[in-house]
């Protein structure tokens, strides 16, 4: 299969997995027991505004209808209204996104740095002590709650020594972007927007702002890659290939990173598409610590105010998000490596 | 007549033998000591911890650990030392509760789609995949959101996202045995499907069930503290560990540390004691890897 027709193949492959996923969330908002609308607005309203809220939002049709309304909607970009304010979930949590995204990518690259030197140093040193205590630190990080881990860093580092903020993402005014080409381009993204303004110092901020919640979320996700490449290390390490590379006379170094690394490394990155959706769970339980505006916060509070169709927009949001990572990580990785090919 | 094993007896020759298998044994070893004592614990909290744990004021407001009250007490004046003490039950509950659900779930229909043809296989394993590739505890989220508080039913929104783990490692197991030849052998002399699968095969799947079964404990006891802290929890009178961690957010801005260091230090020790028994069990079960 060339890697043209592969790409094609795998896009469509997205369509149903999404389609299913869309109808799962849809099943277990309107369909599992509890009535939404009563749940949310609680037993002291009357019948009668009850009714009126449930047409408002077209809770009354036949299931089948509401379905394809949903679907509808969500082919047009429309996630429905959401039951506090009654304004359109999409553009709310399409607003607080930017925010989500820099924590994810930041949080990304501390897995990412501290798994794979952890892991590579752990493949090299099999067996030994230091081996085992990366293997351990491996275990006991995953076995810390994210938030926890959060918590611990914010009585440390923002309590007791006062060296970084406790939460927020900035601790001025928010960052305004800048003009290229004259175009003007606000991300949402306030590392990026503060550099596009040519703030300097609002970049630091921001970045400050950035170090307690992506080194409290990246460390848990980097037990992960600290497994895959300590494994994947010892595979490639023990190949004739590198057995032959040595007996050659290559520097440890050399064999290591050129000839190990470089094998060990492919899997890691299907690892991190999949780990992507982790991320976000993770992010979700972050953002609450952090006190961080993004999509996390979003749904706590629609979990608090009982709002189902916030919470189901954003659940959508998320699995769309994840479907459409692992269709793009697929593709690299096939473009990388061309014995994948199904 | 032909004699059978019950499996209780090799089950315990398995956990004797278990140190003589390097790192991996003892790492189950260390993980059983761990929940084990746990357990017991909270089963005896009753008669050891030194106050009613869900008693109002039996020392100052959001006092630091003391001799009286070694881990200090939170904001309502509770004993913190005490509240850990019987703090495990719901975690532990929902814990069991979930891997029940998984198992009884997602191993008879791992079996059935590995071993049927296609028009079963494809549309279990379409569904299955979907339900992997979401964000894990967003969908918890959702159906914890939905059913509302209860031991039960944060239990399903739990083995909900945990099912299709269970599914996928038997289905790709049974694919591979079913080829085998005393597989073969049993079908030729004219076995049921259900002889086949249950008694020739879901045995030989047990191994691999074991060890996702421990791993995912551990991260059901992390899911559900996710959960409690972001609202969700089972919200009972009795003490819990995740619902501690939750409350104490506020006395922890204010500088009161000791309100959260030591719930969650508990569910560390929960989730790093099973962790420990997955690890282990994977290495000494899987000899490709006991090898190195």
């Amino acid at each position: 299969m060339s890697l043209k027709s592969y790409i094609i193949t795998r896009a469509l492959l997205t369509i149903p997995t999404v389609l299913i996923l869309v109808t799962i969330v849809f099943l277990i908002v309107r369909v599992l027991p509890g009535d939404p609308a009563l749940l949310h607005f609680g037993k002291g309203v009357s019948p009668a505004a009850l009714a009126q809220v449930r047409h408002a939002l077209g809770l009354d049709m036949p299931i089948y209808v509401q379905y394809v309304n949903y679907l509808v909607g969500l082919f047009q970009g429309n996630l429905g209204l959401a039951f506090s304010n009654e304004q359109p979930v999409a553009p709310q949590v399409l607003s607080a996104f930017p925010a989500t995204l820099e924590l994810s990518i930041g949080s990304m690259i501390v897995a990412v740095i501290v798994g794979v030197v952890l892991g590579v140093r752990s493949s090299r040193k099999y067996g030994s002590v230091e081996d085992t205590t990366i293997r351990t630190f491996g275990v006991v990080v995953y076995s810390i709650p994210v938030f926890f881990l959060g918590l611990i860093f914010i009585a440390v580092f923002a309590i007791y020594f006062h060296v970084l903020p406790s939460g927020g993402r900035i601790s001025t005014v928010v960052p305004v972007g800048g003009t290229i080409f004259g175009v003007h381009i606000q991300t949402g993204l306030y590392t990026v927007d503060s550099l596009l303004a040519g703030d300097f110092g609002e970049f630091v901020d921001a970045i400050r702002h950035l170090i307690l919640p992506c080194t409290a979320l990246g460390l848990y996700i980097s037990a992960v890659f600290l497994r895959i490449t300590r494994s994947n290390m010892l595979e490639t390490l023990g190949q004739e290939y590198v057995t032959a590379a040595k007996a050659r006379g290559l520097k440890e170094r050399t064999v290591l990173y050129s000839y190990g690394l470089r094998n060990g490394l492919l899997p890691v990155l299907t690892i991190m598409g999949l780990e992507f959706a982790g991320l976000l769970g993770g992010a979700i339980l972050t953002e609450t610590t952090f006190a961080w505006n993004g999509i996390g916060t979003y749904i706590v509070t629609a979990i608090s105010d009982r709002d189902y169709i916030a919470i189901q927009g954003s659940v959508v949001f998320f699995g769309i998000l994840v479907a459409l990572v692992s269709l793009v990580v697929d593709i690299l990785y096939a473009y990388l490596d061309p014995r994948i090919r199904y | 007549m032909k004699k059978r094993d019950s499996g209780v007896r090799p089950a315990i020759n398995f956990f004797l033998s278990l140190p003589r298998f390097g790192t991996g044994g003892k790492m189950v070893v260390i993980g059983i000591a761990i929940v084990g004592s746990l357990l017991a614990m909270t089963l005896l909290s009753p008669f050891i911890a030194p106050y009613d744990p869900t008693k109002l004021r039996v020392g100052p407001l959001n006092s630091a650990p003391s001799a009286k009250f070694p881990m200090g007490t939170n904001r309502l004046g509770q004993d913190i030392f005490s509240r850990m003490i019987a703090g495990g039950a719901t975690m532990m509950e929902v814990a069991a509760l979930s891997v029940a659900i998984c198992f009884l779930v997602g191993v008879p229909l791992g079996l059935l789609a590995g071993y049927s043809r296609r028009m079963i296989d494809s549309p279990l394993s379409l569904l299955m995949d979907s339900l992997y590739a979401f964000p894990g505890l967003v969908l918890a989220i959702a159906i914890a959101a939905v059913l509302g508080r209860g031991v039960v039913n944060l239990s399903i929104a739990i083995a909900v996202v945990y099912i299709p783990t269970y599914f996928r490692v038997v289905r790709s197991q049974v694919l591979t045995m079913k080829e085998l030849p005393f597989v073969e052998a049993v079908k030729g002399e004219g076995g049921s499907t259900l002889n086949v699968l249950f008694r020739q095969i879901f045995p030989n799947v047990l191994p691999s069930i074991a060890v996702i079964a421990s791993i995912n404990v551990a991260d059901s006891v992390i899911t559900e503290a996710g959960l409690t802290y972001l609202g969700l929890g089972v919200n009972v009178a009795a003490p819990d560990w995740g619902f501690d961690i939750y409350y104490g957010y506020q006395s922890l801005l204010a500088g009161a540390w000791w309100t959260v260091l030591f719930p969650g230090l508990m569910v560390v020790l929960l989730a790093g004691g099973f962790t420990f028994i997955g690890e282990g069990l994977s290495e000494v079960l899987s000899p490709r890897l006991g090898r190195r």
